[in-house]
């Protein structure tokens, strides 16, 4: 069984040889039936109303009368939006967050919300209250995370696009370990309004799909700029497909010598090496490229990440919305109470890191230190890309590990080494697939290219799976959506 | 170099007040390894001299954008208030603050 893809689904639907319903329903079986455990809500009733509407030939977008799905921390009107934590198991969101509009007025049929990581925060899917996710290539694996849901979900066939987060590499790392595209695009790309508040100055909206030419249409879809949120950027739109057929000969690929260091697991190194002579084939030139300053990403990641979740998780206090503790002596105790009841550990664990280093004292030593790292990460790739076009190199060090394995915090976050610094710095960045490790695990490439180059970023990927096959390959064992109705 | 960083009990607790947040007496150690573990990870920024460098606030240096002062949102303090926890006659419900 090899992959259905937006743009096979869509010539389908124009055919008619399936329509917005069967798929609908095919879409909503599957995920009922699935147990990886990538939905937390299946809106069937909503999924329903919307596929009525597309019976005709109205085709707005290439998504219009397609099943989607949404990361949970998307707000979607009138739907319980818990972001993975029982401090908002009954938050049913009274308005849509810009993202979800945008894929309404697409016309994609949005079959339900994704499971992930408490808050985001988690490479591994482990730390959601609605329990951990199965990878479909080894269901004894995780499936990355955060956005661990929606990357099982594509990756299962459930549906050909599904809407993520990245706030260190929340899209990125989970496409990778399932064998997808992940793309995060430039911060401020997409808006925020409405996309529960991890880190606001690394937060992203992205997609996952199977295929480069498939995320430039959810791409589309998703972008743009929007008054409501104070850091979207006002660019003009651009057709993120418009260059996708462009040729990648002569273009410069920069390889960073310091992704490629003891941290890398061997298996995936040669594959990214694999990946590296196919670019030259293509007529590609390799340049050397330093980041001299990588290795200090990750503790800046972390000292920054959860400085502004301990300000923006502030606001859960149990008086306007979600979750109340029921037993609590006064106000004070009352706030106190429902935090520590309605935020899991790895969360409370973060609360209190961004409570440590921005505490009077601290400030200079952490937050302000690791935001002038920032710029020293930042201008190493500045200067990158004076000499290539797009930096490359493996998306994580190791492909996906076994559930209950990383118990200590700083070991799960080394996952993160490779994806931290395009979040630190703005960036665009994808992952594809670059192959399987000899035990059948996927394994993905990242590319980053400069601010705003999405097309760019999108092309050189496209160009890469044009001529290999490792994309459409799909885990055994499970229904591709579309695949029996009217095969194209 | 980097070094060790360790976090005292009375620290982490002091953390936790600081968070609203009450940590069972179990779970304080665990809570001080890991924080403590993060922050030896964060001690390897100090092998960097940043002392002639800007902070960096946004990942493209951009300003945040202001908006005219004017109404643009309509009343929709019914909708908000249903999924308040308690509420009473438009105002939202907190135990008593004052005596």
């Amino acid at each position: 069984m090899t992959i259905n893809t937006l743009v096979n689904l869509h010539r389908q639907l124009k055919k008619k040889t399936i329509s917005s319903i069967e798929l609908t329903k095919e879409s909503i079986k599957s995920a009922q039936n699935s147990s990886l455990n990538a939905f937390i809500t299946v809106t069937d009733e909503q999924a329903f109303q919307t596929a009525e509407q597309h019976t005709g030939n109205n085709f707005t977008s290439t998504i219009t009368g397609i099943p989607i799905a949404q990361k949970d921390l998307f707000c979607t009107e009138g739907v319980l939006t818990s972001c993975g934590s029982k401090i908002l198991e009954n938050f049913i969101s009274p308005y849509n967050a810009t993202v979800t509009e945008k894929l309404n007025i697409a016309g994609a049929i949005s079959i339900g919300k994704t499971n992930l990581d408490e808050f985001a925060m988690g490479s591994s899917n482990e730390s959601s209250f609605y329990g951990a996710v199965d990878n479909p290539w080894d269901t004894s694996r995780v499936p990355g995370g955060s956005s661990g849901g929606s990357a099982a979900a594509v990756a299962a066939g459930i549906v050909p696009f599904a809407t993520g987060s990245d706030t260190g590499g929340s899209v990125r790392q989970p496409a990778a370990y399932c064998n997808l595209t992940g793309v995060k695009p430039t911060y401020g790309r997409c808006s925020r309004y409405g996309m529960i508040a991890y880190a606001s100055s690394l937060d992203q909206a992205g997609t996952f799909t199977h295929t480069a030419e498939d995320a430039a249409i959810a791409l589309n879809a998703i972008s743009g700029f929007d008054e409501k949120d104070s850091t979207s950027l006002n660019v003009a739109n651009e057709d993120f497909s418009a260059h996708l057929n462009d040729s990648v000969e002569g273009i410069k690929i920069g390889i960073p010598q310091e992704f490629f260091n003891a941290d890398l697991n061997n298996e995936v190194a040669i594959l990214i090496e694999d990946a590296i002579k196919e670019y030259e084939k293509l007529g590609a030139q390799i340049v050397p490229v330093s980041l001299a300053n990588s290795h200090l990403a990750l503790p800046a990641y972390y000292i920054i990440a959860p400085a502004e979740a301990s300000s923006n998780l502030s606001r859960f206090d149990g008086v306007r919305y979600g979750f109340r503790a029921t037993n609590f002596d006064d106000l004070h105790d009352m706030y106190t109470k429902t935090r520590s009841e309605g935020f899991g550990a790895e969360v409370q664990k973060r609360i209190m890191l961004g409570a440590y280093a921005l505490s009077s004292g601290y400030y200079d030593a952490y937050y302000a230190k690791a935001q002038k790292l920032r710029r020293l990460i930042t201008n190493d790739y500045l200067s990158a890309f004076e000499q290539c076009d797009v930096i490359l190199g493996p998306t994580t060090p190791e492909p996906a590990f076994k559930k209950g394995s990383n118990a200590d915090p700083v070991s799960m976050y080394l996952n993160d080494i490779y994806t931290v610094t395009a979040n630190l710095s703005g960036l665009p960045a994808a992952s594809i697939p670059a192959g399987f490790t000899k035990n059948g695990l996927p394994v993905g490439m990242q590319l980053t290219t400069p601010h705003l180059k999405e097309a760019k970023l999108l092309n050189i990927a496209h160009q890469f799976q044009l001529n290999t096959d490792w994309h459409t390959k799909t885990p055994e064992g499970y229904t591709i959506l579309g695949a029996t109705g009217g095969a194209a | 170099m980097s070094s060790k960083h360790t976090l005292d009990k009375e620290t982490v607790l002091n953390i936790a007040k600081l968070a609203r947040l009450e940590l069972s007496p179990e779970d304080i150690e665990k809570y001080q390894q890991d924080l403590s573990g993060i922050l030896t990870l964060a001690e390897q920024m100090n092998a960097c001299d940043t002392n002639q460098i800007e902070v960096m606030t946004h990942p493209m240096d951009a300003q945040l954008r202001l908006r005219e002062d004017k109404v643009t949102e309509t009343d929709q303090h019914e909708k908000f208030q249903t999924i308040a926890p308690k509420t009473d006659k438009d105002l939202y419900l907190v135990p008593k603050v004052i005596d």
